[in-house]
């Protein structure tokens, strides 16, 4: 699997990505800047990675959605590419458009860094096949903006496509229906609040996210 | 606009005043220029000259501390101090104090204080790898206390989570002797390869002077003024001179800086910090024996119609100060710019050893830059010990009506409840090399891309300083090279953060005497050198000086990563054993002032040849995998430490040891140099064995299992003990308790 990383202004996952990437396929991916215009050739996947783009300022994700990388992505992800945005990565998606709803301050409008329980809501996709019969796992979570919002059509929409990918089993931060993380129509496209790359360390004994990495070296065959 | 000379008006005896400067100071300044310097130069010798600048009340005492070793690469003097942890790398760090804006401003405060300490070790050449902050506020009920925590917190939070370097560590108190005047001190720890290490010295004359970063303001004049005075009713005034951080354009320079690393351009580099402009240009020509000349035109501002005064004084963040070599600026500003930066050349260094600025066409400062940086004033102030107290005998000290009860009012109390609604606000796993990190004794993380790591933690006891500043003093010492070392680390070096009242009552002087002592005298037993730190004087207000608080920052070095402990891991059917001998030393314990509501006795002595003793004994138990998890025994003494152990695992202890002497003397009496280990019966028993034979005290207190905690005259189930535990701080932020 052939995968990159994008690095937009204060990115802070970015190394972290890259080194699960590189443990999880064997090479270190390439790491992108959000001022290029084009993906490597031959891109599998792409990761837009967790921090705080442009300070977070305006609103989280907003500026670096606007990027001129974000519209090779877009191409990417319409050709069927695979595209993989945690923590900041996902509210780069929703201000993109390449995936509904938006995420808002958390509840309690404090930060908050912990390991949370997720639910597999959908093992049958590219970014989860490999947990197989398993139906849960911990992983943290590190962010302040991770309240999940859209209007009830939409979520109707989302949870009845089977798109609602992951689920807190204790909610953290006020998100609609306990969601962590949901995919696009195509399937291709997901974004997530906590952090698989913090958990794919055999070094570290952190090993619960490995699964998502496995399942996407599987899709992409 | 053209030059106003109103801008730059002379000098006077009330300007100087106004400055903070002394009447005898201001004479100095006379003699050392043969004439009446003007509002900037005044400005720029009032900075310099401040206490915070220039050490000049604790320097002659900070030279008793020990600085070297064979593996301290650079001790105090630079930003930050460097020891060799092998493989040709090198770990940097510092804490710093930001105690007086935190005061006044908490969020900003707080925040400018994590940008600040990552500077100091990214200016050296180092990646900022750990974060941690020890934090003392006033009695939970003063009315401030609440709104401070929360500000506090969240300014800490809120810079160090966007630049992405995890906070792994710190501590909290509490304490009414805070209420006027908190205590933040933030720590950094970096990693660097040996070989590219900067440091401030300009070397040559004619090389240029770079300004990065972010364009100077009108904020922070006189900060470091600020912080070398007492406060007093009127201090929420200096609002003004509490700086507002920027932790995106902080990541951008943390990147721009190491990429720029990368580039053969730099000879010297320098952060601006407290006196900006001021202390940077002056320190790294000082060091370096060369002048400097700034055209204060070239300065990249925020604002308009700033005076040459404002812009040498401004503590605006998020900037530093390059010396190039000559034909490599567009490198510099190359890399810069990709980063979005601003750079701007501002200058070149002379052969003159003079520090001088133009402004608008006019020489509007030409002073010698001596004076300013090695030949600041230095006091000797009388100072006076403390009287020793009493010893206090543990029978003497009521015991509790039930000793369960009693370890649930511990465990609730708030210098010992946990702190999860704290560190929970920080992101403690960005970098993913985090192995342990808040809660436990010391956090971990190991070296990116190895399978070494490094070890981390802030101590002091407060309580024993005020008590005793030598033995206390002594204590944080010990206490923090037991807290690495009940990780499996080797203690290699500390940094200190002295915070203090006002050095010119010699009361006060004497803690700062008493405590320096005690810890060179630790430092020295311990091979553990200060190798970087900072001083914070005046805490007080309308008179009040705060607890003694030196606050002591360590780093460790864990050779392999799977062979680390801490206190979490223990097993049902495990041992648990006591390494050193308990005394029931009640003075100065928490027990006495938590449940007695008693602040008396002498504290427990130190006997630092014990600490070492039992310190290399429990690294090597470490090292040998013989132990499931490992706690030091500290404040709350010896049941405060099997509580959180067994709240950590969510498992119940079988404490059947039979306690010499008093019960409560035993079980929360704070005797030093100890550490819980449990291990299985048969790990068990060769540690008890080794122990032996080395001469050391051990004793078997129980087994690990069922759900409760219980010995005799005492049984909390582990829930109980999480509840009292878990429940104070939220109660208390949430304004229910």
């Amino acid at each position: 699997m052939k995968s990159c990383v994008i690095v937009f202004p204060a990115s802070n996952c970015d190394r972290d990505a890259a080194s699960a990437l590189e443990r999880a396929t064997g090479k270190a991916p390439a790491m992108v800047w959000h001022k290029d215009a084009e993906l490597p050739s031959g891109t599998d996947l792409v990761v837009l990675p967790g921090g705080f783009s442009y300070g977070d300022y305006l609103r989280c994700g907003a500026m670096a959605a606007r990027e001129p990388i974000m519209r090779a992505v877009k191409a990417h992800a319409e050709k069927g590419g695979y595209v993989m945005g945690v923590c900041n990565g996902f509210q780069v998606l929703t201000e993109a458009q390449m995936l509904p709803g938006a995420l808002m301050r958390n509840h309690d409008l404090k930060f908050v860094c912990k390991d949370v329980e997720l639910s597999i809501a959908n093992s049958n996709t590219a970014f989860t096949s490999a947990f197989g019969e398993k139906r849960s796992f911990t992983i943290p979570i590190a962010h302040g903006e991770g309240n999940y919002f859209a209007d009830k059509d939409t979520l109707d929409r989302i949870e009845g496509e089977g798109r609602v990918m992951f689920r807190y089993a204790k909610n953290p931060n006020g998100a609609a229906r306990d969601i962590a993380g949901i995919i696009n129509e195509k399937g291709n496209v997901l974004g997530m609040m906590p952090h698989p790359e913090r958990a794919a360390d055999p070094a570290l004994g952190r090993m619960e996210g490995w699964p998502m990495f496995q399942s996407l070296i599987e899709a992409v065959g | 606009m053209a030059y106003d000379p109103h801008m730059n008006p002379p000098g006077s005896p009330e300007m100087a005043a106004e400055f903070g400067l002394k009447a005898d100071e201001y004479q100095l300044i006379l003699d050392r220029l043969g004439r009446t310097p003007n509002m900037t130069e005044l400005g720029i010798f009032s900075v310099m000259w401040s206490e915070h600048c220039s050490y000049k009340s604790s320097k002659k005492h900070l030279g008793k501390l020990p600085t070297k070793a064979p593996w301290v690469i650079c001790g105090p003097g630079e930003n930050a101090g460097v020891i060799d942890i092998g493989d040709g790398m090198a770990a940097i760090f510092k804490m710093e104090s930001h105690n007086h804006p935190s005061f006044i401003e908490p969020y900003q405060g707080a925040a400018t204080g994590v940008g600040g300490i990552l500077r100091d070790v990214f200016t050296m050449g180092a990646r900022p790898v750990a974060l941690l902050n020890a934090l003392r506020f006033g009695e939970p009920g003063h009315p401030k206390t609440r709104r401070l925590v929360s500000g506090v917190v969240a300014g800490i939070g809120g810079y160090g989570n966007c630049v992405g370097v995890p906070t792994v560590g710190g501590e909290t108190n509490f304490h009414p002797g805070y209420n006027g005047n908190i205590l933040v001190n933030a720590m950094c720890v970096g990693v660097a390869p040996q070989d590219k290490i900067f440091y401030s010295a300009a070397k040559n004359s004619g090389d240029t002077i770079v300004y990065v970063g972010a364009k100077t303001g009108r904020d922070g004049i006189h900060g470091a003024t600020m912080a070398s005075a007492e406060f007093d009713d009127a201090s929420e005034e200096k609002r003004p001179t509490v700086q507002v951080g920027d932790p995106f354009k902080e990541k951008l320079l943390i990147e721009a800086c190491l990429e720029l690393m990368q580039e053969d351009c730099i000879v010297a580099i320098q952060d601006m910090g407290a006196a900006g402009l001021t202390s940077s240009s002056v320190e790294m020509g000082g060091k370096g024996n060369v002048g400097v000349e700034l055209d204060m035109d070239a300065v990249p501002q925020r604002e308009t119609g700033m005076s040459a005064y404002e812009m040498m004084l401004s503590e605006s963040q998020e900037r530093m100060l390059l010396i190039l070599k000559p034909g490599r600026e567009h490198i510099a500003t190359r890399i810069v710019e990709k980063w979005g930066l601003d750079a701007a050349i501002i200058g070149r260094t002379t052969d003159t050893g003079r520090l001088v600025l133009n402004h608008k066409g006019q020489v509007v400062c030409d002073i010698p830059i001596a004076p300013l940086s090695e030949d600041a004033p230095l006091y000797d102030r009388p100072f006076q010990y403390k009287a020793k107290r009493p010893v206090l005998d543990a029978a003497s000290i009521p015991a509790p009506k039930d000793l369960g009860d009693a370890l649930l009012k511990l465990l609730a109390s708030p210098d010992v409840a946990s702190k999860r609604w704290i560190w929970e606000q920080y992101d403690r796993s960005v970098m993913g090399d985090t192995v342990a990190d808040s809660g436990g004794d010391a956090a971990i993380v190991r070296l990116h891309g190895t399978n070494r790591a490094l070890a981390t933690c802030t101590d002091v006891t407060p309580r024993y300083v005020s008590a005793d500043p030598f033995e206390g003093g002594k204590q944080a010492v010990a206490e923090c090279y037991r807290n690495l070392s009940a990780v499996g680390a080797l203690p290699l070096a500390i940094t200190d953060n002295l915070n203090f009242g006002n050095p010119e009552r010699p009361e006060i002087m004497g803690e700062i005497v008493g405590a320096i002592e005690g810890m060179a005298e630790a430092c020295r037993t311990l091979d553990f050198p200060v190798v970087s730190g900072n001083v914070s004087l005046y805490n007080e207000t309308n008179g009040a000086a705060i607890p003694p608080t030196p606050a002591i920052g360590g780093v460790g070095l864990i050779e392999d990563v799977t062979q680390t402990a801490t206190y979490r891991g223990m097993k049902a059917g495990d041992q648990v054993l006591l390494i050193g001998e308990t005394k029931s030393w009640l003075g100065a314990s928490l027990y006495l002032r938590e449940l007695q509501g008693r602040e008396e006795g002498a504290p427990p002595p130190v006997d630092l040849a014990l600490e070492r003793k039992h310190g290399e004994f429990v690294r090597t138990q470490i090292t040998a995998k013989r132990v499931s998890a490992v706690h030091d025994v500290s404040d709350g003494g010896l049941l405060v430490a099997l509580a959180e152990m067994a709240m950590a695992n969510q498992t119940g202890l079988n404490l059947d040891a039979a306690p010499g002497g008093p019960a409560h003397g035993f079980w929360f009496g704070e005797d030093q140099a100890r550490y819980v280990l449990t291990a299985s019966p048969a790990d068990a028993a060769k540690i008890a064995a080794e122990a032996k034979a080395a001469g050391i005290v051990c004793a078997i207190l129980g087994s690990v299992g069922g759900s409760e905690v219980s010995g005799a005259g005492f049984t909390v189930s582990v829930t109980a003990l999480s509840k009292a535990h878990e429940g104070w701080m939220p109660n208390y932020m949430s304004g229910a308790a």
